[in-house]
């Protein structure tokens, strides 16, 4: 087996550390140089309007898609460097909740909880069986674990879905919109939960979400953005108090301002008359 | 048209390029699906036990109307006693690999095609990556391999219900009077272990062929309902023409 890559730059505060990234899908540009820093043991929210590569980033972070240029580091180990195994090894110390659950469809949600487990650990039954029924607990589920996740509504799958992420007890989790669909109640219990693995098992949690006042006030920091640049960037204070026009615009959801609401088109006026 | 033409047939080599290295990663991830037997047997039972009925009934039927179209011609020539020699041979040597094959790409394959690309569609894929769990080893290699043990069961299957049981016998020797000793010894003395040999070859490489065509067009299709339908499409179309065409070859490759 070749020999576990050692982490370079020994920078303890930072976990996640994206250099120079550009990423572009067919001819559009998707991330355009960007510099991301999650500092361990923090909440990070990254927001920005649909459709400007949030999942993208999660994706390239988690070292499914790679780079065109630039580099991610975990831990001071370059993702994208890894071979297999080593990238397997590592993904271990990460979790993710997708944007829409992914749960897998044939197994029970006790079933998709306790997979991670024994895919990756020998414990017994039993000792399975008690990790599942706390991590159900904890995301409220628990008398849920005879379901199929045809039988979840959106927002119960997601809420499985980060319960099966953190199973494995990881060291960051990437939650992909985990507030999309979920009613008030479970919304703060969600919120709670984030906080709480933040806070007592010191897990290094990065929050991607349009519900902007939800995640501002969880976040120990935030990226703003948009159009393939990093707009904005520090802690919810300073971001909300930012003087830069779009991400006002953004925050407050105004369709007009710098940020354009509507993907790049000619203008209404002249494909309305234009011939086609 | 010429340069449409061109273009089409760069597109099929580069898509036989790539279904050609997607072979190579499923054969290195074959032994460790082996250490999960439990994975290939549930994916037996989907591909293998759910097509049985299909099998058996095709096998009945196919058997019978041989028979009757055997007998119409053998009987001119006072030659009714060879009805089941005919039978048999056909059955072994051809129809049973082929017809199985093509009942398997169209109940089985489609359903993995599908299957998969749902599972693509719905992130399934990428949330087992996350986990470190990979796809290739966990949800491809054993439903490949589930499908290669299958089809020489089911060609088996049929076989043995299209000669015996209801099929050539039922009309040959109850429907149609000839003798059930000389049936089943005309049958006998006239078959070797060549033909099942080469019946279990053709059975054994047409699985591969259609499993693989399956997961390939599963595994690449564009996560939208459009894209799962269009891979379930072309997965019967690809794979019923691949088996005719191997067919050909293999038959003429042991006949030598
Ligand atoms: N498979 C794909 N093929 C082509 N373009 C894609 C694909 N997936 C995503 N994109 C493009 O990448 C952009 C970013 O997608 P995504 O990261 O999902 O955005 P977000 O999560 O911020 O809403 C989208 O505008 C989309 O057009
Ligand atoms: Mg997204």
């Amino acid at each position: 087996m070749p020999p576990i890559p050692q982490p370079s730059a020994a920078d303890s505060a930072t976990l996640v550390r994206v250099r120079g990234l550009h990423f572009s899908r067919g001819t559009r540009k998707i991330y355009d140089g960007v510099d991301v820093d999650i500092p361990r043991g923090k909440v990070t929210a990254i927001l920005g309007p649909s459709g400007t590569g949030k999942t993208t980033l999660l994706r390239i972070i988690g070292g499914q898609w790679r780079p065109e240029t630039g580099a991610v580091e975990f831990d001071g180990i370059n993702v994208h460097r890894l071979g297999r195994s080593e990238l397997y090894a590592l993904r271990k110390r990460m979790g993710m909740l997708f944007q829409n659950g992914a749960l897998l469809t044939d197994l029970s949600v006790y079933e998709n909880i306790a997979f991670p487990l024994r895919e990756h650990t020998r414990l017994p039954e039993n000792a399975i069986r008690d990790i599942v029924l706390m991590k159900l607990e904890a995301v409220g589920l628990r008398g849920a674990r005879d379901l199929y996740p045809e039988e979840l509504s959106g927002g119960m799958s997601r809420r499985v879905a980060l319960a099966r992420a953190i199973a494995l007890d990881p060291e960051m989790v990437m939650y992909d919109e985990p507030f999309t669909g979920q009613d008030p109640i479970s919304m703060g219990v969600l919120m709670r939960l984030i906080r709480s693995l933040n806070q007592s098992l010191g897990i290094t949690s990065v929050i991607v979400s349009h519900d902007v006042d939800e995640v501002l006030s969880i976040a120990d920091q935030a990226y703003v953005i948009a159009n393939g640049q990093v707009l904005a960037r520090g802690t919810p204070d300073e971001i909300r108090a930012s003087p830069l026009e779009y991400v006002q615009q953004f925050l407050q959801g105004r369709p007009d301002g710098p940020v354009a609401f509507h993907y790049k088109a000619r203008s209404l006026r002249d494909d309305l008359l234009g011939s086609a | 048209m010429i340069a449409n033409l061109g273009a089409v047939l760069g597109n099929f080599v580069a898509g036989l390029g790539r279904a050609q290295f997607f072979l190579l990663a499923i054969l290195r991830a074959v032994p460790a699906a082996l250490l999960r037997p439990s994975l290939i047997v549930r994916q037996l039972y989907m591909s293998g036990v759910l097509s049985l009925i299909i099998i058996v009934i095709s096998g009945m039927f196919i058997g019978m109307v041989l028979s009757l179209q055997a007998h119409h011609a053998l009987v001119r020539f006072g030659a009714a006693d060879s009805v089941g020699v005919l039978v048999a041979l056909s059955i072994i040597r051809e129809l049973g690999p082929v017809v199985t094959a093509l009942l398997f790409a169209g109940r089985a394959g489609s359903a993995l095609a599908a299957e998969i690309g749902l599972m693509r569609a719905t992130d399934q894929l990428s949330a087992m990556e996350m986990m470190a769990v990979d796809p290739m080893r966990h949800v491809i290699a054993p439903r490949f391999i589930a499908g290669l043990l299958a089809m020489p069961i089911l060609t088996a299957i049929f076989s043995v219900m299209a000669i015996g049981v209801v099929g050539g016998h039922l009309i040959t020797v109850d429907l149609l009077g000839v003798d059930a000793g000389s049936y089943w010894s005309q049958i006998r003395a006239n078959t070797d272990i060549h033909d099942l040999n080469q019946c279990f070859i053709k059975a054994t490489v047409f699985g591969a062929v259609v499993s693989w065509i399956a997961v390939y067009q599963g595994y690449h299709s564009p996560p939208t309902s459009e894209g799962v339908s269009r891979a379930t499409t072309s997965t019967v179309v690809v794979s019923s023409l691949s088996v005719l065409a191997m067919d050909f070859v293999l038959t003429a490759f042991m006949f030598r």
